[in-house]
């Protein structure tokens, strides 16, 4: 199953309907919607946080958030 | 202030210019208050809207929606429900960054909602162009059904259409939802909740429940109801998801008509920059760089500012000494109160200068990368990404450092912060460092160029942030507190900061540092100033015993007098006090006279070195290091006949400095921030017990 937890560096996805109930609502209210394209733009040097963008916003959220959500790939 | 003044209320996601339009509205008109029954600052301004009008302004936390999830963001939530007239707003004032405005309007449709006139301000439009955007301004004033405004705060255009803006809102006073979200989610449960009450609008009463927060205004009966609608939790959480994607599909309905960017204009500037500075060692290495400039940079350039403010409130004691009657009110005055201000005022030029740099890296957008590079090695020891800002400026001072920590949203990672800051090296101790250092440490260079007395003082920094660490690591080991650890950091834009921004943030830190300790600081100088010139009879009959005893040795009336002073100190109270510890201290090496100066620097520990001066009875108003050094130099331990600050005590001395907890001032502050006695009570005691344990260690160790 992929997250984006487990997209490469540069990657794109899909955040899946099916994550919606997992996804905190903080993250949901700063952008992170079900449908959104998911860009991993960066990963911090020890592996952790990750920097995404998402609808426009940049955020850097940690991997236990990040694997909550479920993506697909295009 | 008139009872005719509209209230505004600015609000604003971070990073959209909301300080910049704040700085520009009010200008020099601000003050920072306390909101009441809570202790996060209140920013206030007067604004001139018209010749007639004026507005006051309160500038709120930046927050991306009106659920908390900070100590910060509670404060706007707390804000807006409030129904009486004093308090409650007239009119808010939405600020949005144009680049980002489908997440920006998601705070603006909260907003709305609560039926209070508003007006948006689009902001950073002059970077339109350059963005590839174009807005429909009339198309999406009709959309939102609210006044728009397209500013650029940082230029200062469009103020003046705000100011229009927000009289025609206030005058109009159209209050109507956005979105309406009783007929989408669930029609039945959300016509029942607004039965409730006709004085509260859904939306507002639906954040009562959903927040747990209820104004004093709501009533018994209306409270019951509300809390009747609490008991299917599941439902709630799950309302709330299905609200915030209602709100993005109308929000993304109306930029669709009216908000159009040209993708291929964007630059890649963050990406470039952002490659190097959270790269896995070049971010690293220059965030370790940054850290050097700005210490080397607090050293060089404070220097001159605190000698000269040394010197002049010297001066001023000296000038008062000599031209008004001698007695207890002048005494008090030059004895206690103006080195008491002087020892607050000397802390500003080291604080102005280390906020300066904190303030550029907040406006540039550099700090979050901080965050997001110290994430993962602060979480092991149970902090944040974000303690790394409190830790940093801890090195100026610990009360503004703690106040930082309120954006921590997790309660325990927020509280180890707080209880471990104080362990960084901050200012105060930096005089006593100097001079202790100047006393054991040999003035030379090892391998031909690293000077041994910076290297000790490096190493005490070091001492410091590592102890911070490693208490840290203790205490998420030991707190057994269950609080929700949630992390999400915005990373702004890369941007030039601010020169009117940065002005006013250092000054606002600064006079919340004057004012916070300040006053504890002064009011411990004047009564350790009394402790130390009175005393019981012995003391009274000091200067009569004097002159008996030392009628022999033919002194001259100068050395008389520094006799006298020094035999009235040992029988003064805090003399007393000094002699009554000195059992316990004397296994760290220290006498009495020590004593004293340990005590005295409850109220700020740089007290050391001039109750130090007192004690060796060096001239008043003399202040020359090398005098006090000297004395220093020359003080004779009388159970060994040799120096009494040799390396085993100074070292001693030092260590106890870098662990013990002397500081009134931010005592108080911890107790204001965690709302109880119990958290700084443990960090008196558990740093006072280590202070003690290690400098027993390390006398005995070297001697």
């Amino acid at each position: 199953m992929s997250t984006i937890a487990t997209l490469r560096k540069g990657e794109i996805g899909y955040i899946s309907e099916e994550s919606l109930d997992s996804i905190p609502l903080k993250l949901l209210e700063m952008g992170c919607l079900p449908g959104a394209e998911v860009q991993l733009v960066q990963i911090a040097p020890l592996k952790d946080p990750l920097y995404i963008c998402v609808n426009g916003s940049h955020l850097a959220i940690r991997k236990e958030t990040a694997s909550k959500i479920i993506i697909l790939k295009s | 202030m008139s009872k005719n003044d509209i209230k505004v209320a600015l609000i604003g996601n971070p990073n959209t210019g909301k300080t910049s339009l704040f700085n520009q509205l009010t200008g020099l008109n601000q003050k920072v208050g306390n909101y009441p029954g809570i202790t996060v600052d209140k920013k206030e301004g007067i604004s001139k809207l018209s010749a007639t009008q004026n507005a006051i302004i309160t500038d709120l936390p930046g927050t991306y929606s009106i659920n908390p999830t900070s100590l910060d963001e509670s404060i706007v939530l707390k804000t807006l429900l409030k129904k009486n007239i004093k308090e409650s707003p007239d009119v808010i004032l939405v600020v949005a960054d144009v680049e980002n405005l489908k997440r920006n309007l998601l705070l603006f449709s909260q907003i709305k909602d609560l039926e209070i006139p508003t007006v948006l301000a689009i902001n950073m439009v002059d970077q339109m162009n350059r963005k590839g955007i174009t807005i429909d301004l009339s198309l999406l004033k009709k959309e939102l059904n609210t006044e728009v405004v397209l500013i650029s705060a940082r230029k200062n255009e469009g103020i003046d259409e705000v100011k229009a803006a927000i009289i025609r809102c206030h005058v109009a006073a159209k209050a109507s939802p956005l979105c309406g979200i009783d007929h989408k989610i669930d029609p039945d449960y959300f016509t029942k909740l607004k039965e409730i009450s006709p004085n509260y609008s859904l939306y507002q009463l639906w954040l009562m429940i959903t927040q747990n927060n209820y104004p004093e205004t709501v009533t018994k009966e209306e409270k019951k109801k509300l809390l009747a609608f609490k008991e299917d939790a599941s439902k709630l959480k799950k309302y709330q998801h299905k609200e915030t994607i209602y709100r993005y599909q109308e929000i993304n309905k109306i930029l669709k008509k009216t908000y159009i960017v040209d993708k291929s204009k964007a630059t890649d500037l963050r990406g470039r920059l952002d490659r190097i500075f959270t790269h896995r060692i070049f971010g690293y290495l220059f965030f370790v760089f940054l850290l050097l400039v700005i210490f080397q940079s607090i050293f060089d350039w404070a220097t001159l500012p605190m000698d000269l403010i040394d010197g002049t409130f010297a001066e001023i004691s000296d000038f008062a000494k000599s031209n008004l009657p001698t007695g207890v009110l002048t005494d008090l005055l030059t004895e206690g109160i103006i080195p008491g201000i002087g020892g607050v005022l000397i802390f500003i030029p080291q604080i102005a200068i280390l906020f300066l740099f904190i303030a550029i890296l907040e406006e540039t957008g550099y700090m979050s990368r901080v965050v997001f590079l110290m994430d993962k090695i602060m979480r092991r020891f149970g902090m944040n990404g974000k303690s790394i800002i409190p830790l940093i400026s801890g090195t100026a001072c610990a009360i503004p450092a703690i106040m930082a920590t309120r954006t921590i949203s997790s309660w325990k990672e927020r509280l180890i912060t707080i209880l471990v800051t104080p362990f960084t090296t901050c200012s105060a101790r930096l005089p006593v460092y100097a001079i202790l250092i100047s006393l054991i440490i040999p003035d030379k260079k090892i391998f031909g160029f690293l000077n041994l007395q910076g290297l000790v003082l490096l190493s005490l920094y070091a001492l410091g942030f590592v102890t911070a660490i490693v208490a840290a690591y203790i205490l998420n080991k030991t707190l057994k507190i269950k609080s929700k650890s949630f992390f999400v950091v915005e990373m702004p834009n890369y941007k030039l900061p601010s020169i009117k921004n940065v002005f006013f943030e250092v000054v606002e830190k600064t006079k919340s540092f004057v004012l916070e300790a300040g006053k504890i600081i002064l009011a411990l100088s004047v009564i350790l100033w009394f402790l130390a010139s009175n005393g019981p009879t012995s003391f009274d009959n000091a200067e009569k015993n004097t002159i008996e005893n030392v009628v022999n040795q033919n002194l001259s009336d100068q050395e008389l007098q520094q006799k006298i002073a020094s035999v009235k100190l040992e029988n003064s109270y805090i003399g007393i006090l000094g002699k009554t510890i000195e059992p316990t201290i004397k296994p760290l090496g220290y006498d009495w006279k020590i004593g004293i100066a340990l005590i005295t620097s409850l109220a700020a520990r740089e007290v050391f070195v001039g109750t130090l001066a007192t004690i060796y009875s060096v001239e008043a108003g003399d202040e020359n290091t090398s005098t006090i050094k000297e004395k220093m130099r020359s003080e004779v331990n009388l159970d060994t006949g040799k120096q009494r600050f040799n390396f085993p005590v100074g070292m001693s001395l030092m260590v106890f400095y870098a662990f013990a907890m002397q500081c009134m001032a931010t005592l108080a502050i911890v107790k204001r921030e965690t709302k109880t006695w119990k958290w700084p009570l443990i960090q008196l005691f558990g740093m006072g017990l280590l202070a003690y344990v290690a400098s027993f260690i390390t006398y005995q160790i070297l001697s």
